[in-house]
């Protein structure tokens, strides 16, 4: 029995294997919205594989199935032991075995996301498990929380803050959260966002589309055919 | 909490297990008198060697025929059908002491369906009791092993074992329920032993104890149960019930050819319904 | 004693192993297990039976080769009636086996993963002990501190249980854990892999087959 998973697993420097995108964030911020989003855009020019970590276990992967922005196979619910952020994090071998065992059921994929389950600031993904992170913020959490810090907000290699359409409502300043955040992430991205009113998420899609292509040619893997709608 | 939970459980269990080992004290000695009324006399003081054996063959047409049918006091067989033997208990226990065998060899396309007129009652008596059951299932073979339970007295110290050998084409269906006492007793001690191998390979193996403090009333091994049973079904000759599960019931499909389905109940009527 | 064998136990070896709680958020939900009572006679019970089954297979897999391991695995199998808990061993002997293979290569682990895909854990922690110069006594000790301290960490979780009331409990096990390493040792001595312990755990069984088929779950299994 040559032939088994546990050979083929992949160097740990990428190389062969699809991009791993880590999408983490405080519960309700929009990751799961995110995740939908970025299906229903890349879905049909790239080939997509997603990993949900909710800390209620199949509820987030049930939510993107009954979304049908992609084939409920290729979504894989992974429990966390009531600790999200052990499971992408300190101990990511639950999540490593789930986008490895999507990568060899439906691979060569382009892009593997990983879902973290909500949890608080400090949670930051492994390098060991994703390639790049985006951390996902709302406006409602108050417009002071780009200026506190924590690893989510000052080294995800992309910050967005969703739900703009609310920051009249709830008081937030986005000009602040723009200037705070900024501040503390040293030139790395922020884009702000309204998935309900953008429901394709596009400025991510597009900054999405440029770490795939990149990845594809540094790690030669087959490049996706492709633009972002 | 101030002390260790362990002391403190077994603390608050201490006047109600003084009480039941008096109780089990009574009855012990109460089953010693039966027993010795029940065999001859002398019977509480000698142990019992006996090895029964029965042989099922596919005769001519396809017919079963029991070339074998050796009965071994207390273990007595009595054919009841074509195909059907029934184990009639002619002593009480066993005892401790007694080492009873019994061998079953269902040969190529025969059928053997094997069962017991009642209950067996193990009593306690001067060192262990042991009941051994070693069971052979050729090729198209089909055995039925479905006894009434076993049921452990206060005091007895029993050893079941069973050694079941299927070819892969045999077919069986395994019964084995254990009942922790009669109403209201607390059991001895017993160590179950049940290995099911197909064509040489395992298919179950379980071992069951009882009268382990580590394990009496654990909720991760009996939980409040009176008692637990197991039908095992293996081989194409018998329908496999869908899995599923159900308080107190579960059917499990194994990694090899058998279906076993598990049961613990707070009583054997409840049990048997369950294990149906 | 060696440091091999902490790093092995440790439950901070990423091996996936955080997120299973072995049948206790299943007995938590149905009030079987609620205090540290009921947890004590909960671990107590798991660590006579699966936790002594998984000593004795960690043990024997010390010494076993070749043809051995895929016998071995099926004697695993034998002794765990319920697929859902087959499958959770299977899940977290693959996570272990991938983990062992970085962290310490060796031909005997890269000889199992050929073999068997997805071992069950207990064989799995048993060749990864052998690989790091463990005996299998130690193996067992590892099996047998596994089967208690992850479901104990999980009702500390689930039930917000004093951790240190916890830990006292788990203090307490331990001449337990080392009789049943002692127990399992000497079985898996005995040469026979179909004599190794078997002890069946009838309520785990079900306990996780209601987890399995439960919609909400934190845990694994």
């Amino acid at each position: 029995m040559g032939g088994n998973h546990a050979d083929h697993h992949h160097a740990p420097d990428g190389h062969g294997r699809a991009l791993r995108l880590g999408i983490g964030g405080p519960v309700g911020s929009g990751k799961t919205a995110l995740v939908a989003a970025l299906c229903r855009t890349l879905g049909p020019s790239m080939r997509l594989g997603v990993v949900t970590n909710d800390i209620y276990t199949t509820e987030d992967a049930d939510f993107l199935r009954r979304a049908g922005v992609l084939d409920p196979e290729r979504i894989s619910a992974v429990q966390t032991g009531c600790c999200p952020h052990t499971a992408i994090r300190d101990d990511i071998a639950a999540n490593i075995d789930a986008v490895e065992g999507l990568e060899e059921r439906f691979g060569p994929l382009d892009l593997v996301i990983v879902e973290s389950g909500g949890d608080n600031l400090t949670a930051t993904f492994s390098r060991g498990l994703a390639d790049k992170q985006i951390f996902v913020l709302d406006v409602s959490g108050g417009d002071k929380v780009p200026r506190k810090g924590g690893p989510g907000v000052t080294t995800a290699d992309l910050l967005l803050i969703n739900k703009t359409d609310l920051a009249p409502l709830v008081g937030a300043d986005l000009t602040v959260m723009s200037r705070d955040a900024a501040a503390v992430r040293d030139g790395k991205p922020v884009l702000f966002t309204s998935l309900r009113e953008d429901r394709g998420a596009h400025s991510v899609a597009e900054w999405v589309t440029g770490l795939v292509h990149d990845w594809a040619h540094h790690h030669r893997a087959p490049a996706p055919t492709t633009s972002t709608a | 909490m101030t002390a260790p939970p362990d002391r403190a459980q077994s603390e608050r269990a201490q006047p109600e297990r003084a009480l039941s080992e008096r109780a089990r004290d009574d009855r012990a000695q109460a089953d010693r008198a039966q027993a010795g009324w029940a065999h001859a006399p002398g019977r509480a003081a000698r142990s019992i060697h006996a090895r029964a054996a029965v042989v099922a063959e596919a005769g001519p047409g396809g017919r079963t025929r029991l070339t074998t049918l050796r009965s071994a006091p207390p273990l007595t067989l009595r054919q009841t059908g074509p195909e059907r033997v029934h184990l009639v208990s002619t002593a009480a226990g066993p005892l401790g002491g007694d080492h009873l065998e019994l061998d079953i060899l269902v040969t190529e396309g025969a059928t053997l369906e094997l069962g017991s007129i009642a209950s067996t009652l193990v009593l306690p008596g001067p060192g262990r009791s042991a009941m051994v059951v070693t069971a052979q299932v050729a090729a198209g073979g089909r055995l039925t092993f479905a006894p009434e339970p076993t049921v452990l007295a206060a005091g007895c110290d029993h050893a079941m074992t069973v050694r079941l050998a299927l070819h892969a084409d045999a077919s069986a269906y395994w019964r084995e329920e254990i009942v922790f006492g009669r109403h209201g007793e607390t059991p001895g001690r017993c160590h179950a032993r049940f290995d099911a191998t197909v064509d040489g390979r395992p298919l179950l193996r379980q071992e069951f104890t009882v009268g382990d403090p580590a394990v009496d009333g654990s909720p991760a091994v009996y939980g409040d149960a009176r008692c637990v049973g197991n039908v095992l079904v293996a081989g194409p000759g018998f329908t496999h019930p869908e899995p599923g599960v159900a308080p107190g019931r579960a059917v499990l499909p194994l990694a090899g050819p058998g279906t076993l389905i598990l049961a613990l109940a707070p009583d054997a009527v409840e049990l048997r319904r369950r294990l149906a | 004693m060696n440091a091999m064998l902490l790093l092995l136990a440790d439950s901070r070896l990423p091996a996936g192993g955080h997120a299973h709680s072995g049948g206790t958020e299943q007995a938590v939900a149905s009030g079987a297990v609620h205090d540290v009572a009921s947890l004590a006679a909960f671990l107590r019970g798991r660590l006579a039976t699966a936790g002594l089954v998984a000593a004795g297979l960690a043990a024997a897999a010390v010494t076993a080769s070749g043809a051995g391991w895929a016998e071995l695995d099926a004697e695993a199998d034998a002794r765990t009636a319920s697929p859902a808990q087959r499958e959770a061993a299977r899940t977290q002997g693959r996570l272990l086996l991938r983990v062992a293979r970085r962290i310490w290569p060796a031909p005997a682990l890269d000889e199992l993963a050929a073999a068997v895909p997805s071992p069950h854990h207990p064989v799995v922690l048993g060749a990864v002990a052998a690989a790091t110069g463990c005996s299998p006594r130690d193996a067992a000790l590892a099996a047998a501190y596994n089967a208690v301290t992850g479901p104990a960490t999980a009702a500390v979780r689930l039930l917000g249980l004093d951790p240190v009331e916890v830990h006292r409990l788990l203090a307490g096990l331990a001449p337990a854990l080392e009789d049943t390493a002692a127990t399992a040792a000497s079985a898996c001595a005995a040469g026979e892999s179909a004599r190794l312990p078997a002890h069946a755990a009838p309520a785990l069984d079900l306990l996780a087959e209601q987890h399995i088929r439960t919609e909400v779950r934190l845990f694994i299994s």
